[in-house]
């Protein structure tokens, strides 16, 4: 690439964090990559893959942005509540779909939540392109952007750093005691754990697929409102740099733990920010965060062998053994 | 007349290549027991490296290698993650298929905007003169050719071959394949490597034939599309056919409902496929017995030779 690799790496992990308002795009960034990654930790717990959360997000967007403009008129503190509920809502019918046909017929979650997400996303091309389209707005596919009272509050004087981090925060608290104090995160343990332990206890597994993908998508759909309403402000033909799947990565970095996932969350959002820095200061492409994401789970898959096991030195050859946990 | 019609089934038959190499390829890894959720990002990376060669070295001989090497060489990654590791295949396709994505647009920056004609077509002397049927099945490149004989030969090797019937063993029951003392993980590293191979091929012909430049993304889910391919057709080769012909229809649908002057707005007509896909996904699903008897028994699940 051409460039000195100690220049790269400080572009791309420290110099972000040398200002204050990096580290409120920081927040920005890791917001919705915790919401939709924690939601996605419960449904991985359970083993319901629900790999379309940027398709959820999507639709979050386009229901949560819709009433936006639907009120584009009216001043109230209503509107944003109301956007709220609508961008989960939005979200929650997007993942409605797997988890109906995987309970009725068996469709694997995988392939349709993922199919969905294409879906989603021609589906806000086509009303950014078309019915939304900004009437002031030069033919750009862009919706007008919303007004104040559909706008989330910064909650940083000077920085982009808004409300719904706030939120991310407490969907951590949630789905902590969700998983370590309620029969249903009892149930999504023991379901993923071993099935058929949990069929034998009488617990449904229908109702954990149903649980765990509405629980992606309100919180999937809720990020997508979030982005559109916060540091956005309006419907574009693409509003996110595949978080929904990053999301993926952050689960499984932060161990499928609420509070792991916030701080993977973190991580991983220094790894856009890192790949935008590195881009303005060092000209290289934004491609390198996909590059630097693929490699940790990598990474992170390859180690789950050291902890599940334990190296032995044997006289002259090292050879693995069982572990605890295996 | 006769040219509308060649015109369709051709663009059917450009739509259906790649999905035909990447399902064929996914179902013998599937076939050894082994999900790989990566083919996208081997589709992508076979994709890229197949332009770069072009690019480079002006042969498409070697770009068609390329992409297969590149492809081969992915999978690689997962085999070890999965075989070596014993980590999750489903998590370790995801990452796979992020990677690969994120690799090829690095890879391929500097390559947008770039065109290139085309793999040549091969005629055949005589034969692509023979009115229909010459144009329609003898003026294609080497890799349409090679998708026409590739569902024969593999059905050929599970059916018949000694080799076919091992991976069968392995894939239904590693355990016995086990006892028996064939090497369950180096046939389930053989089979990884034939599918990221193939997927690299499909990417090769994305990027050298189907539309002959490189976009970042440009497989755009077909990776996604050839895994529900090889649920529909139930792991056997001739429906795989079948299914990726049915998908190269659909395709059409979307190229020529514009020409014909349907007022559909181009997005719902890109909707298409991915709906198409869960349809045929929930069609094949809901009889659960099927799928139980035709889907190889140890998919998904982890083998050590240890235990």
């Amino acid at each position: 690439m051409g460039v000195s690799p100690s220049g790269a790496l400080y572009a791309f992990f420290i110099q972000p964090l040398t200002s204050l308002y990096g580290w409120a795009e920081l927040g920005v960034k890791a917001t919705p990559l915790v919401l939709i990654g924690i939601a996605l930790s419960i449904g991985f717990r359970a083993g319901v893959w629900n790999i379309g959360a940027e398709g959820q997000l999507t639709l979050g967007a386009i229901c949560g942005g819709g009433v936006a403009l639907l009120f584009y008129e009216v001043d109230s503190v209503f509107v944003l509540p109301l956007m709220i509920i609508a961008g989960m809502l939005g979200g929650m019918f997007w993942a409605a779909i797997p988890a109906f046909l995987r309970v009725r017929f068996n469709a694997n979650e995988i392939l349709t939540s993922l199919m969905l997400t294409y879906v989603a996303t021609l589906l806000l091309s086509l009303l950014v392109h078309g019915p939304w389209r900004d009437p002031d707005g030069f033919n750009f596919p862009e919706s007008r952007i919303f007004s104040d009272s559909a706008t989330l509050p910064t909650i940083l004087q000077g920085t982009r750093l808004h409300l719904g981090a706030l939120f991310a925060l407490g969907g951590v608290l949630l789905t902590w005691v969700l998983m370590a104090r309620t029969i249903i995160g009892f149930q999504v343990g023991v379901i993923g754990q071993a099935p058929a332990a949990g069929k034998y206890a009488g617990f449904s597994i229908n109702q954990i697929i149903w649980f765990t993908l509405l629980l992606g998508g309100a919180f999937a759909g809720l990020s997508g409102l979030i982005e559109v309403a916060g540091p956005i402000g309006q419907l574009l033909p693409s509003i996110s740099p595949g978080y929904g799947f990053t999301a993926i990565i952050v689960a499984f970095v932060g161990r499928l733990h609420p509070v792991g996932v916030l701080f993977a969350g973190l991580l991983l959002a220094l790894s856009y920010l890192g790949g935008e820095t590195a881009q303005i200061t060092m000209n290289l492409p934004l491609a390198v965060t996909g590059v630097f994401q693929g490699l940790l789970l990598f990474f992170l898959l390859a180690c789950d062998v050291l902890i599940g096991y334990r190296l032995q030195i044997k006289q002259t050859k090292t050879t693995a053994t069982q572990g605890v946990s295996s | 007349m006769n040219e509308i019609i060649i015109a369709a089934v051709l663009t059917i038959i450009t739509a259906a290549t790649p999905l035909l190499y990447a399902a064929l390829g996914e179902m013998i890894t599937e076939k050894s027991g082994i999900l790989n959720l990566g083919v996208e990002g081997m589709i992508l990376l076979g994709a890229v490296c197949g332009f770069a060669t072009v690019h480079f070295t002006g042969s498409g001989t070697l770009a068609v290698f390329a992409g297969l090497l590149a492809g081969m060489a992915l999978s690689s990654v997962f085999a070890v993650l999965t075989l070596w590791f014993q980590a999750s295949q489903v998590a370790s396709g995801l990452a796979l298929t992020i990677f690969g994505i994120g690799l090829s647009a690095l890879l391929g920056k500097d390559l947008v905007g770039i065109a290139y004609e085309g793999l040549p077509k091969l005629f055949i002397l005589g034969i692509t003169d023979i009115p229909l049927i010459g144009p329609l099945l003898f003026s294609h490149d080497i890799l349409v050719y090679g998708s026409f004989v590739l569902p024969l030969a593999v059905a050929w090797f599970l059916k018949y071959s000694r080799a076919g019937l091992i991976l069968r063993a392995v894939g239904d029951s590693h355990d016995a394949a086990h006892a028996i003392g064939f090497s369950v993980l180096r046939i389930r590293l053989m089979a990884i490597l034939f599918g990221g191979a193939m997927s690299g091929l499909a990417g090769a012909y994305l990027s050298l034939a189907y539309s002959p430049l490189w976009i970042e993304n440009m497989s755009a889910g077909r990776g996604w599309i050839a895994l529900a391919l090889v649920v529909f057709a139930t792991w056997r080769p001739g429906r795989v056919f079948l299914g990726a012909y049915l998908f190269g229809g659909i395709t059409i649908l979307q190229l020529h409902a514009q020409a014909l002057g349907i007022g559909v707005p181009s997005q719902v007509m890109s909707m298409l496929p991915y709906l198409a896909t869960i349809a045929v996904l929930v069609l094949i699903s809901r009889d659960r017995n099927k799928i139980k008897l035709n889907a190889p028994a140890c998919i998904g699940k982890p083998f050590h030779p240890t235990s």
